[in-house]
């Protein structure tokens, strides 16, 4: 044991381990207080907080995990993105090939649980929010950002569902996709938009309409396919980045995780 | 075994459950709200609601079952009281859910769709929701307890101390990932995601699901046009919850677990997340089968299966069914008693403004009265639409094909 707590001595004290940590073991009410003002990950936190907003049964932990989830699904989607090709012709072929030849080879099953269970966990955190009142003033603007973020993740993962290029995606997003024609005013079968014409030209018809420019033509296909692609791995995710930035932001601002005041 | 199993077929198609799952909740909210006078009453019109449906059971045979099902969880949750929030009621209550699944599992049908990859995760979410919603309402429930005799909610009791960051918060965080990290592994590796047959535009599955997590907006495509369910009301549940800090002005119930101090905002939040999101998508996930029609969980997926189309519109029932004439040209008499109807429904709100909720139009201020009241009143046509569906077949409220306009 005394060599053990030397070696960790030794390492912690050595230039390379206080070049990157700077403070050594968090042993003292000081240390404890510099390792989290002084990393850029943990001062997301404050450096202290209410004893009720730890216990597990208040927050059920369900942000962290919403967030932590959303940090898989980007490391296990990069890692998807070496194999997948976003063309019909390699599309499925290219799933096929990671479920047949990828070497102990569950990114794809990851990437696709962690999904669901993000939707779950979302979901979860705003039940949890909105049963302990913590919707209320002053965090009224932070609700809003986190109803988005919540948008945001079945965004991104109906856009994810196309991908595998399978029956069960087309189909799905046919269906998923197919209430935007409807839209009023905005889609070819919506009320309203036969109102929308030049003379006697409607100018709402199934060329242009909001199902069109949501999967880029008037069927499911190559469009599609990029189209969701370029928001899965791109748009939307920086969107949510984003918006996570200035959820967590407001949380401190707004007086840290909710308590009674 | 299969009485059981006939049992919860019958009792799980949408026109019983819904209304079972709708009643109760009623009951236990009405409960809640209402003190005095009205509670006791209530009491009678639940008793009497029940044996109603007994009543109606002689001519329509499911009611039976919906009367059945009521008293028996009526008779459980009187006896339970308060102790349902104990820890080892709640405990019998999971490892009865559990038991049930795992009873439910030996059936083939059952297995078939429970088992089904991407259902996984959504037996996981009943059971999460379950729990969850039980440790909700149990910390409200302890938290009631103290504030009803003037003490402080258990929250406050600590959160005057404070504790550092590193370690408390640090490590909580450290072992829920690990955790989460272990459970993502073990199911990932475990069971195998889905992947079908390439994807073929010319063959169509039946049924052709939406991703689950909008099957209750699929479902509400039932009830209503694609504009309406598709994209106005989505777009309205949004708002919703974005409004709700700008509406629910009570400043009670901040930052603990409370019921008695806040049961409308609870009340509708609860019914809205639990019934029509939640236990819509599981209807739709579990018991919409081929051409959606509605399956038992224990029942065969069988895409001939006969559904009469018997839905009639408003107008159709009123001028020729009751009134035994046919329907007049013009639209604007044609759906004259659709359009008192829906009058008479948004007229609700001023009228109660002046009535009933007056304290609450004053408490609240004219723009969050109406814009929470016609919100609500939107929410809640969805079940007032599906409970008309299934009792008189109706199919449109207003149907003015005239100018696109179906409701």
């Amino acid at each position: 044991m005394a060599n053990l707590r030397g070696l960790q001595e030794g390492i912690v004290n050595s230039q390379i381990w206080k070049s990157v940590f700077r403070v050594g073991i968090p042993n003292t009410n000081r240390k404890r207080v510099l390792a989290v003002l002084g990393s850029l990950i943990l001062h997301l936190h404050p450096v202290k907080v209410r004893r009720s907003g730890v216990r597990m049964s208040y927050t059920w932990c369900m942000g962290g995990t919403s967030f932590f989830l959303f940090l898989v699904e980007t490391v296990t989607g990069l890692l998807l993105m070496f194999y997948y090709r976003p063309t019909i012709e390699y599309a499925f072929t290219d799933i096929m090939d990671l479920r047949e030849q990828a070497p102990f080879g569950i990114m794809r099953e990851m990437h696709r649980w962690g999904a669901h269970a993000m939707v779950i966990a979302v979901w979860l955190h705003m039940f949890r929010v909105f049963m302990t009142g913590s919707y209320k003033p002053p965090r009224e603007f932070n609700w809003n950002v986190g109803v988005i973020l919540l948008v945001l993740t079945l965004l991104l993962s109906f856009t994810g569902y196309l991908l595998p290029w399978d029956q069960l995606a087309i189909w799905a997003i046919t269906v998923g996709s197919s209430m935007a024609r409807a839209s009023p005013g905005a889609g070819n079968e919506g009320p309203m938009s036969g109102l929308v014409k030049l003379g006697d030209i409607r100018l709402i018809h199934a060329g242009d309409d909001a199902r069109f420019a949501l999967i880029g033509g008037r069927s499911i296909g190559a469009a599609t396919l990029l189209r969701f692609y370029v928001l899965h791995c791109v748009v939307i995710p920086l969107a949510a980045g984003f918006l996570m930035a200035i959820h967590f932001w407001r949380v401190r601002k707004d007086g840290g995780i909710s308590g009674p005041l | 075994m299969t009485f059981i199993k006939d049992f919860v077929n019958v009792l799980s198609a949408g026109s019983i459950s819904f209304l079972l799952l709708t009643s109760i909740f009623a009951l236990i909210i009405f409960f809640n709200l209402m003190n005095g006078r009205i509670r006791s009453a209530g009491g009678f019109a639940f008793i009497g609601f029940g044996l109603l449906m007994f009543l109606a059971g002689i001519f329509v045979p499911p009611l039976l079952y919906l009367g059945v099902a009521y008293f028996l969880i009526l008779f459980v949750l009187a006896r339970l009281g308060g102790r349902l929030w104990d820890t080892k009621i709640g405990l019998w209550l999971f490892v009865f859910g559990a038991l049930a699944f795992g009873l439910s599992m030996l059936d083939p049908n059952f297995f078939l769709i429970a088992a089904k990859p991407d259902n996984v995760p959504i037996v996981a979410m009943i059971f999460l929701l379950g729990f969850f919603t039980w440790l909700a309402l149990r910390k409200a429930y302890l938290n009631d307890t103290q504030l009803v005799v003037g003490g402080i909610p258990w929250e406050k009791t600590e959160s005057d101390e404070k504790l550092f960051t590193w370690p408390d918060l640090v490590y909580t965080e450290m072992l829920c990932m690990i955790l989460l990290t272990i459970v993502m592994i073990v199911w990932s590796v475990v069971l195998r995601a889905p992947l079908e047959e390439a994807a073929n535009p010319t063959s169509s599955p039946n049924p052709a699901k939406a991703p689950w997590y909008f099957l209750g907006l699929q479902e509400m495509l039932v009830y209503f046009d694609p504009w309406l369910a598709g994209v106005v009301l989505p777009t309205l549940i949004i708002v919703g919850l974005m409004a709700i800090p700008y509406i629910d002005t009570n400043p009670r119930g901040n930052g603990y677990y409370s019921f008695r101090e806040r049961k409308w905002e609870i009340s509708v939040f609860l019914y809205g997340f639990l019934v029509l999101w939640s236990f819509l998508i599981i209807t739709g996930t579990f018991l919409r089968g081929p051409n959606w029609n509605f399956f038992g969980p224990y029942e065969y997926w069988d895409p001939n299966k006969l559904v009469p189309l018997v839905n009639v519109d408003l107008s159709e029932l009123m001028w020729v069914k009751v009134l035994g004439t046919s329907l007049p040209k013009l639209w604007i008499i044609r759906e004259i008693f659709g359009l008192a109807l829906i009058g008479a429904y948004l007229g609700l709100p001023p009228v109660m403004a002046v009535g009933p909720f007056r304290r609450f139009y004053m408490k609240m201020g004219a723009a969050r009265y109406y814009v929470g009241a016609y919100l609500f009143l939107i929410m809640m046509s969805l079940p007032i639409k599906m409970v008309l569906r299934w009792l008189f077949n109706l199919k449109y409220i207003l149907h003015i094909q005239e100018i696109f306009f179906n409701v």
